[in-house]
């Protein structure tokens, strides 16, 4: 598999940046430099046999030219608490960039750029990719953000630096439209037209958006599965898909995706 | 310091093997292992047709191990000779193809099918699959059906038979005898434990299929246990496996009667295990001036 690779990388900076939220960046030149917006890494959280498994967890984004590739994960489990500890010189087993990740818009397209919750780390790479090679077309680029509270909404102010138009949803109310960040797309749609969204967040939620999209635009989206190896050899990380033929099937997230197009899955 | 190993006919450069299920057809992890510096690799289970496998979640993590519920997806013989084959026998490694069914008939034609196909070295029969409805593991789990599938195998191929034989019984011993008997060139175990998890706060199993196959460091001492008993009821060799996870844990499948190992659920936390593990193998040899990997098989009996 070229361009995988597989070492300890060196932490250089590990935060919290909202309640349960941790941004860990790693000193990873190679990786950095081949990484594309919705690839993943597959952390091991610790030295241990128990949890066993390896993390997949997206990229945040990579900073080509310093040579830093960053994740910003959820304290959620034992995996997820045992990596929370690391601290800046200790070092982070990496397996990675792995995944199929998102295509960058054609010239001029209008864009969507939907997330939800923690799921929406992935969207910041791709953002950051876009106004490298997209600059010109920005004002074109409408973001939409979700989360359950203002306070856990990440990196709002880091999407508005980079000069994106920004509009937020929070389900208690505390900042923006009160409601899921897909209901918000909804209502947004109603006056604006895209030509292509980009989105990552849970099945429900992709479930709306695909309601609300309608069959005009290219849509890309991230789809989270339970995963084992990360390479494709276990077959675990199984999502149903309709193939060229619309004959239901079995691809993998880990291989075939994480990013596909919704009109090929089978939500 | 010699390392080879003869496994029914199958010559192995060294004892370490990547067991069935867990390296994909070799090239998933090509980037990170130099097949030929292994002793074997064993592909997926394959089938006669495509199977799609069972629906999703099919993987839950557990204590020190995991429970896997796959469902032997894969895209049949047929794909298997066509694309993924000819890969293979671009190196020098013995491959040895998993075979599965529904019916006795079923293993009897991928027998045939496999007899003669390039780079093939070798057939691991798998009557011990815990994910299926029909077959797998309802032959394994009887001495008598298990050696039915095995004496129709080995009659309709040329190839060294392996039996893949399940834990999930009363007496592996017997099931090993039983095979042997049938005319299996050798057995590998274990496969999976069959387990469960129940997901609390959704008040039902976590696993779509409801029940699966349990694997890593978690079941190795079942494992070597099942090694121990067999090595001593049978005289074919035998494929140790089972939550190998580093070069002690090999030896110990080695030290109780197995001349080869497989390496599996380690692939998925370290892609280069199975290499570990026999750069470990070599050292712990040379620390202690074996010469020959055959002076430690079965010395645990001594």
């Amino acid at each position: 598999m070229a361009g995988v690779y597989n070492k300890k990388y060196p932490v250089v900076k590990h935060e919290e940046t909202a309640p349960g939220q941790r941004l860990l960046c790693l000193d990873a030149p190679e990786i950095a430099l081949g990484s594309a917006p919705g690839q993943f890494l597959h952390v091991r959280c610790s030295e241990g046999r128990d949890p066993l498994l390896r993390r997949p967890i997206s990229i945040h984004f990579a900073e080509r030219e310093g040579g830093r590739v960053c994740i910003l994960y959820r304290v959620a489990g034992r995996g997820t608490s045992l990596l929370a500890r690391v601290a800046p010189g200790d070092h982070v087993d990496v397996l990675g960039p792995l995944g199929r990740g998102y295509t960058l818009p054609s010239a001029g397209e209008r864009v969507a750029v939907v997330g939800g919750g923690i799921g929406a780390a992935p969207l910041f790479f791709l953002l950051a990719e876009m106004r490298k090679y997209y600059g010109r077309y920005l004002d074109r680029v409408s973001v939409f953000l979700g989360a359950h509270t203002l306070e856990a909404l990440p990196g709002a102010a880091l999407i508005r630096e980079m000069g994106y138009h920004l509009d937020i949803a929070t389900d208690d109310g505390s900042g923006g439209f009160k409601g899921t960040v897909a209901d918000l797309f909804r209502e947004a749609s109603g006056n604006r037209t895209f030509d292509r969204v980009y989105a990552c967040g849970p099945p429900p939620m992709l479930r709306v958006l695909a309601a609300a999209v309608g069959p005009g635009p290219a849509v890309e989206v991230s789809v989270e599965e339970r995963m084992g190896c990360g390479v494709g050899a276990c077959l675990s990380c199984a999502c149903r898909v309709r193939s060229a033929g619309g004959a239901v099937e079995y691809a993998h997230v880990c291989r075939d995706g994480p990013v596909f197009n919704l009109k090929d899955l089978v939500l | 310091m010699n390392l080879g190993v003869d496994i029914g006919g199958i010559k192995m450069k060294n004892p370490v093997a990547t067991a069935s299920g867990t390296f994909g057809y070799g090239r998933e992890y090509a980037g990170f292992v130099d097949l030929n510096r292994l002793g074997a690799v064993v592909v997926k289970g394959t089938t006669l047709l495509p199977r799609p496998g069972n629906p999703t979640p099919r993987i839950a993590e557990t204590p020190a191990g995991i429970l896997n519920s796959i469902g032997l997806e894969n895209p049949g013989v047929e794909a298997v000779i066509e694309r993924h084959l000819p890969y293979l026998a671009r190196f020098d490694v013995p491959v040895i193809v998993n075979i599965a069914g529904d019916r006795v008939e079923d293993y009897v034609g991928l027998a045939a099918r496999l007899d003669g196909q390039p780079g093939v070295a070798g057939l691991e029969v798998n009557i011990s699959c815990p994910n299926v409805e029909k077959g797998g593991l309802a032959f394994g789990s009887d001495p008598d059906s298990a050696a039915e599938v095995i004496r129709e195998v080995r009659a309709a191929t040329r190839l060294p038979v392996i039996a893949k034989l399940s834990p999930n019984v009363t007496s592996i011993a017997a099931v090993a005898e039983s095979v042997a008997m049938a005319g299996a060139d050798a057995v590998s175990l274990i496969n999976t434990l069959l387990g469960m998890v129940i997901d609390v706060n959704a008040r039902r199993p976590l696993l779509a299929n409801v029940m699966g196959g349990l694997s890593g460091p978690a079941v190795r001492p079942v494992a070597v246990r099942a090694v121990w008993q067999v090595f001593r009821a049978v005289k074919i060799p035998l494929i140790g496996m089972g939550g190998i996870m580093c070069a002690e844990d090999a030896l110990q499948f080695i030290m109780a009667g197995a001349s080869a190992v497989a390496v599996g659920t380690a692939s998925f936390v370290n892609p280069r295990a199975a290499l570990d593990v026999l750069e470990g193998i070599e050292a712990y040899m040379r620390d202690n001036n074996i010469g020959d990997i055959k002076d430690l098989i079965g010395i645990a009996h001594a």
